[in-house]
C-alpha cells in the first residue's frame, strides 16, 4: 500500500482512538455523578418530598420547590424581555459602533463573572437598603445571571441570520424593524429558545446570589416576594453541611438534588428538541 | 387598495404592451439613468452612464465580473442606502420622476421595483406566508382575498401546481428552482412595476434556468423587466435591448440582435467573442 496514505490512515486512527478515550473519560463522570443522585435520592424520594415544607427534623421539600420555581420562573420572563431587546439591538442597529463593542465587552465580563460576586452587588443594592432578604433580590440577582446569557444568544443567532434575507424584505418595501420582527426573528427563534432555555437551566441550580438575597426560610411562601423565599439550592446547602449530623436531613437533600438534576436535564432535553426542529 | 400610488403618484401608469416581443425602439422609457455615478467609500464603481430602459421590455446588462452591472442594477432601487458610506450621484427617473429625490419614500419606491436575487432568498416561514409577507405591507386582505392573491402570484411564476399542495411548507424546503420562483412570486405579489433580476440563474440547473427564461419572456407583457447576467447566451436568449458595461462604464448599449451580431464597439465585439472576461 502507498506508504503516505498508510501514515495517514494511521494518524487518523490514533487521533480518532484519542478523542474517543477523551470523551469516554468525561461521559463516565457525569455518568458516575448521575448514578449517585439516583441510588442515594430515589429512596428518599415521597409524597412528602413534595408537599411538606421544610422543618428542622422530617418534612419534605415543597414550599422550597414552589420558591425556586417562582423566582427562576420570574428572572427568566424577565431575562428574556431585557436579553432579547439587548441582544437586538447589537445584532441588528448597534453593528460595530463603539457602544456596541462596549456593551459586548461588559456582557462578556458579565457571562463569565462568578456567581458570589453577583450575589454580594444586588445585597449591596437592593437587600441593604431594604434592610432585609427577599424574593425580590433573590430574582434580581438570578436575572442578573441570565441577562447576558440571552444577549449573547440572541445576538449570536442574529447574526447567523442571511443578510441576504433583510436585503429580501428590504426591496419588498418591507421597514427595519419589520423585518427584524417577521424575518429575522423567524429565523434565529430556535436558537434563542435554546438559549433561553439553557440560561434558565443554569439558574436554577445557582447557590451563591441566592445566599445574600433571598436567604432561605422553612416556611410555604406563596408569592410574598417581599419576604424571604424558599429556595432548593439553598436547602440542599444547608442540609448537606449545618444539618449534615441528621440523616434524615441528607436524604431529603439527595432527593432534592435530584429533582433538580431533573429538571435541568429536562430544560436541557427541549432546548436539545428545539433546535433539532428547526434544522428540518 | 393602492395607497402607493396615492402617495407616490407620477406620470400615469405605462399600460401600452409589446407582446409580441418585437423590439421597438419606440418604447418609451420607463427608467432613465443620466449620468449616473456610484462610489463604494472612495472607489468610482459606476462611471456617468446614462441610459434609457424602455417599458414592457428586457433589458440585460452583461460584463465581466466586478464591472459594475450589479451595482447599477441596486441603484434602482436604491439598495445601497441599506449600507452607510455609499454615494450615489446624477438621475435615475421612474416614469420621469427622481427616485432619489429628497421626499421619496424608499419603501413605496420599492413597492414599485421589486428585487430577485442571486440566490434565492426564500424567508424562514412557510410558502404562503413568504407571498403574503409583501402584500400585507400595503394591503389589508380578507383571507380569501390573500388566498387568491397567493394563487395569482404562484401562477403567475409557473410554480403553482408543485406547491399548491405544500403552502404550508417552510419555503426554504423546496429545490433551488422552486425557491427561485417562489421568490419571483413573492416580487409579482405586491404588483410592482419594474422587476429587477439580479443573475437570477446563477445558482441553479439548466432546467430551472429553462423555466426561469420562459417565466422572463411572460412577464415582460405586464412588467418592465431588467436582468443582470453573467450568461451571454441568456442575455441573448431573454433580451430586447442589453448593454455592455466594462470597469463601471457603460460601453454600448442597444437592441441585443444588433449587439450580438453587429456592435458598434471593438470592445464589446471582443467581450461577445471571449477575448476577455
Amino acid at each position: 500500500m502507498n506508504p503516505v496514505y498508510r501514515r495517514r490512515r494511521m494518524v487518523n486512527r490514533t487521533i480518532m482512538t484519542a478523542s474517543l478515550l477523551a470523551s469516554a473519560f468525561g461521559v463516565i463522570w457525569l455518568f458516575l455523578i448521575l448514578l449517585t443522585l439516583v441510588t442515594k435520592g430515589v429512596p428518599a424520594l415521597s409524597i412528602d418530598v413534595f408537599t411538606e415544607r421544610t422543618r428542622m427534623s422530617g418534612g419534605g421539600l415543597g414550599n422550597a420547590i414552589l420558591g425556586s420555581l417562582i423566582m427562576t420562573a420570574l428572572a427568566t420572563v424577565g431575562g428574556t424581555i431585557i436579553g432579547i431587546a439587548a441582544g437586538t439591538w447589537l445584532a441588528e442597529y448597534g453593528g460595530r459602533s463603539r457602544l456596541a463593542n462596549l456593551i459586548r465587552f461588559i456582557n462578556d465580563v458579565l457571562l463569565s463573572a462568578p456567581s458570589i460576586i453577583i450575589g454580594l452587588y444586588i445585597y449591596a443594592v437592593v437587600v441593604l437598603p431594604m434592610g432585609h432578604f427577599s424574593g425580590w433580590a433573590g430574582v434580581a440577582a438570578l436575572m442578573v445571571i441570565i441577562i447576558p446569557v440571552v444577549i449573547r444568544s440572541t445576538e449570536d443567532m442574529l447574526l447567523l441570520v442571511p443578510n441576504s434575507l433583510r436585503e429580501a424584505a428590504a426591496s419588498l418595501g418591507a421597514h427595519r424593524w419589520l423585518i427584524v420582527l417577521k424575518v429575522c426573528y423567524s429565523g434565529a427563534r430556535a436558537g434563542i429558545i435554546t438559549g433561553i432555555l439553557l440560561g434558565c437551566a443554569r439558574i436554577s441550580g445557582e447557590t451563591a446570589p441566592l445566599l445574600f438575597t433571598a436567604l432561605n426560610t422553612n416556611q410555604w411562601n406563596f408569592f410574598n416576594m417581599g419576604g424571604e423565599m424558599p429556595n432548593l439550592p439553598m436547602v440542599l446547602y444547608q442540609n448537606m453541611t449545618i444539618n449534615s449530623f441528621i440523616p434524615e436531613q441528607v436524604a431529603l437533600a439527595w432527593a432534592g438534588a435530584l429533582i433538580l438534576t431533573a429538571a435541568v436535564l429536562i430544560l436541557n432535553i427541549l432546548a436539545r428538541v428545539t433546535s433539532a426542529r428547526s434544522q428540518k | 387598495m393602492n395607497m402607493r400610488s396615492e402617495n407616490f403618484t407620477m406620470a400615469p401608469r405605462q399600460t401600452s404592451r409589446n407582446a409580441s416581443g418585437n423590439t421597438s425602439v419606440a418604447a418609451p422609457a420607463k427608467l432613465s439613468v443620466n449620468d449616473l455615478n456610484f462610489y463604494y467609500g472612495d472607489f468610482q464603481a459606476i462611471k456617468g452612464v446614462s441610459m434609457e430602459i424602455p417599458s414592457n421590455q428586457v433589458t440585460a446588462y452583461i460584463g465581466p465580473s466586478g464591472c459594475g452591472k450589479s451595482t447599477l442594477l441596486r441603484c434602482f432601487n436604491r439598495m445601497h442606502d441599506l449600507y452607510p458610506g455609499l454615494k450615489t450621484e446624477g438621475g435615475l427617473l421612474l416614469d420621469g420622476q427622481d427616485i432619489y429625490a429628497s421626499g421619496v419614500d424608499i419603501n413605496l419606491l420599492r413597492a414599485r421595483i421589486g428585487m430577485v436575487f442571486q440566490k434565492p432568498t426564500p424567508f424562514p416561514m412557510s410558502v404562503y406566508d413568504n407571498i403574503a409577507f409583501g402584500v400585507k405591507l400595503y394591503e389589508r386582505l380578507s383571507r380569501r382575498d390573500m388566498d387568491e392573491r397567493v394563487e395569482w402570484a404562484l401562477k403567475k411564476a409557473a410554480l403553482w401546481g408543485e406547491v399548491k399542495d405544500k403552502l404550508k411548507t417552510n419555503g426554504q424546503s423546496l429545490s433551488g428552482g422552486q425557491q427561485q420562483r417562489l421568490c419571483i412570486a413573492r416580487t409579482i405579489a405586491v404588483k410592482p412595476e419594474v422587476i429587477l433580476l439580479d443573475e437570477p440563474t446563477s445558482a441553479l440547473d439548466p432546467i430551472s434556468t429553462g423555466y426561469i427564461e420562459d417565466l422572463i419572456h411572460e412577464l415582460k407583457a405586464d412588467y418592465t423587466i431588467v436582468i443582470v447576467t453573467h450568461n451571454m447566451q441568456q442575455a441573448a436568449r431573454v433580451s430586447d435591448i442589453t448593454a455592455f458595461m466594462y470597469l463601471g462604464e457603460l460601453i454600448e448599449c442597444g437592441q441585443t440582435d444588433q449587439i450580438f451580431t453587429d456592435p458598434a464597439k471593438k470592445q464589446t465585439e471582443d467581450y461577445i467573442t471571449g477575448r476577455y472576461g
